[in-house]
């Protein structure tokens, strides 16, 4: 059993009550943070866990901190990142619907490292009765003493509300989630300044994800050296890993980051293995903006070593042969997926949330959808093939923010991987009619009729 | 459908003023405009689930902001419906772990059944489908929200069930 730091308490009934979340020994890093630590001390621990970003970059939540920007003497502020939108992303929800009071603690603690006295979770909309829960779980903390003037009589001052958002993907990016914050469009901003010197409403601010300030209390009370001995190299502690597909267990599990691919898949303390007894033919390691990883690169790296459920090992290889661990979207395929259709899928999405303020992304966006569209449904073109490749080249990197790049990133990996799928699709139209053309007859099966062709 | 000739009832009672402020007060002073997104939603849910330029330019007013400010956001973001809508909204994610687990045959059933189009109300207005991008509950699939709460493990006998449930109005759509 792998340890779990965040979901420990997760299944204790009436966890989501102050008074039992209390008595299981929650709120105590609060009270360890402002009556015995400097909020220095604090970020220090941060730092020292090795602690990254989880929402999807990865980047560490320590350094992130340490750039705030004290000097100027403006109000700062924390606002956390509870927008998750990620396709195949649902681990934040499960912390916040369940175990609500560990954020709040988190937030509190962090606000107090950061010097943060008026800090926001900003949920997204379609999570509405999450964020009943959220508000009814801060009124609880507020009448406890945790929340307000003066708290535990240590002279440090916090409120702390919920934001609901409008449903928009791109409010995920953090300048656009503080424009949303501001009761904008969710248009990101352009970059410098970044957020840490002007923020929500030109303050310095943090936005962190969900599960990164849910990490902070057990940080504190136990130390960042120690959290540092869990996982492997620079992908410590624990991660949540949120499973969908065709599995036969989906759901959110806590691993420690380092188990390896194949026991996340196969064990039956995760997925369980496949849904049924159709073969494994493709993997979405980290969310739907991450490359997607053929059968024969999912278990083992192009090395020929273990692939493992670390920063690092996910994305062995780079975009050639590996992926990314991106916000642990996990999302498996069996042989019935069609990766055109999939990759069609995906591009309809970024399509739909594209903000619309960068051309290549806009407009680019539109055409992936299209194109692939017309080779899903038969009328494809012997061009289409290079002319996604082209389309997404000139989206990647010519954005303000990295949506273009998310949308790039599966097509160009599902050309890379899978392109005998693509061709099979332009070159025999009638086969692929029907949305589950490959649900009686497997890609596998037919394969060979697109080889031949090449000889 | 020409928006522009359907009337709404604007109501905003003194339950839904004392939210409003609320909402306001989460923000300093001189940021009123910050609660947009949340008395959006709230005057949205007590106005049957829609916003007429009526009501976008009625919240311009108690934000102290320009009504272009309102119109902007509420035709940003998915969520705001500037037409009025199915009583029960059926939104199915239709992204691809949904999809999956099936939700694109779950959705042609819904709409043979209710005898609809995705997008278009049923003629009484009680219904309506739409396809929408990914929820968050990938792990759930397929599913889809209705209301402030999601329906998952979807299958052609819940949904069954739920159809007749909204008949009966046995279904609570929003968390007040």
């Amino acid at each position: 059993m792998g340890r779990k730091i965040l979901l420990d308490k997760i299944n204790v009934p009436g966890i989501k009550t102050y008074e039992v979340y209390r008595r299981e020994g929650g709120y105590a890093s609060v009270e360890k943070a402002l009556k015995t630590l400097t909020p220095d001390e604090v970020t220090e621990e941060v730092k020292t866990s090795g602690l990254r970003g989880r929402g999807g970059a990865g980047f560490p939540v320590g350094m992130k901190w340490s750039f705030i920007d004290k000097k100027s003497g403006n109000p700062r502020h924390l606002v956390c990142n509870a927008d998750e939108s990620e396709p195949g992303t649902f681990k934040d929800r499960y912390l916040m619907e369940y175990i609500p009071h560990l954020l709040i603690e988190g937030m509190i603690t962090s606000s107090y490292a950061l010097g943060a006295n008026l800090s926001y979770i900003y949920i997204r909309g379609e999570y509405m009765w999450v964020y009943k829960i959220l508000e009814r779980a801060i009124a609880e903390a507020k009448a406890a003493g945790w929340l307000g003037k003066n708290i535990l009589g240590t002279g440090f001052d916090l409120e702390l509300y919920v934001q609901i958002g409008g449903g928009a993907y791109i409010c995920g990016e953090e300048t656009a989630l503080i424009e949303s914050l501001e009761g904008k469009r969710g248009n990101p901003r352009l970059k410098p300044p970044f957020p840490a010197v002007k923020g929500l409403w030109q303050n310095p601010t943090v936005v962190n994800n969900v599960e990164s300030i849910a990490s902070v209390p057990w940080i504190v009370n136990n130390s960042g050296a120690e959290y540092a001995t869990i996982g492997i190299g620079r992908s410590t502690g624990t991660k949540l890993i949120s499973a969908s597909g065709n599995i036969k267990n989906p759901g959110v599990y806590e691993i420690e980051l380092g188990v390896s691919v194949y026991e996340f898949m196969n064990s039956d303390e995760y997925c369980g293995g496949m849904q049924t007894d159709r073969p494994l033919k493709a993997l979405v390691p980290g969310g739907s903006s991450v490359p997607i990883l053929p059968a024969n690169l999912i278990y083992k790296t192009a090395a020929g070593e273990d692939r493992l459920m670390t920063y690092e090992s996910l994305s062995d290889g780079g975009f050639a042969t590996g992926s990314m661990l991106g916000s642990g979207g996990f999302i498996v395929y069996d042989d019935r997926a069609c990766i055109v259709r999939n990759t069609w899928n995906f591009s309809r999405f970024y399509h739909h949330e594209s903000c619309g303020q960068c051309t290549p992304c806009r407009e680019g966006t539109g055409w992936l959808e299209k194109v692939l569209w017309r080779i899903e449904n038969g009328q494809g073109r012997e061009e289409d093939i290079e002319l996604l490749w082209s389309i997404q080249s000139k989206i990647e990197g010519n954005t303000i923010c990295p949506l273009g790049d998310a949308a790039s990133w599966p097509v160009a990996a599902a050309i890379r991987h899978f392109k005998d799928e693509f061709e099979y699709h332009i070159r025999f139209p009638e086969k692929v009619k029907n949305r589950d053309h490959f649900v009686a007859e497997p890609f596998e099966k037919v394969k060979h009729l697109v080889a031949k062709q090449e000889i | 459908m020409e928006i522009s000739h359907i009337k709404q009832e604007i109501n905003m009672t003194e339950a839904l003023m004392t939210r409003i402020n609320e909402l306001i007060s989460h923000y300093p002073a001189d940021k009123k405009k910050s609660a947009l997104l949340p008395v959006l939603h709230e005057v949205q849910d007590a106005h049957d689930n829609w916003l007429s330029v009526e009501l976008q330019n009625k919240v311009a007013e108690i934000l102290e902001i320009k009504p272009i400010e309102v119109y902007e956001v509420v035709t940003f973001y998915t969520m705001f419906n500037q037409r009025p809508i199915g009583k029960h909204m059926f939104e199915f994610c239709q992204t691809s772990p949904c999809c999956q687990r099936g939700v694109e045959d779950l959705m042609d059933y819904t709409c043979d059944k209710l005898g609809v189009k995705v997008g278009e109300p049923t003629a009484d207005g009680q219904f309506e489908v739409r396809g929408v991008e990914c929820l968050g509950a990938c792990g759930y699939a397929p599913m889809m929200q209705l209301g402030d709460f999601y329906q998952e493990h979807l299958t052609k006998e819940k949904i069954d069930q739920l159809i007749a449930d909204c008949k009966d109005g046995k279904i609570t759509l929003h968390d007040k």
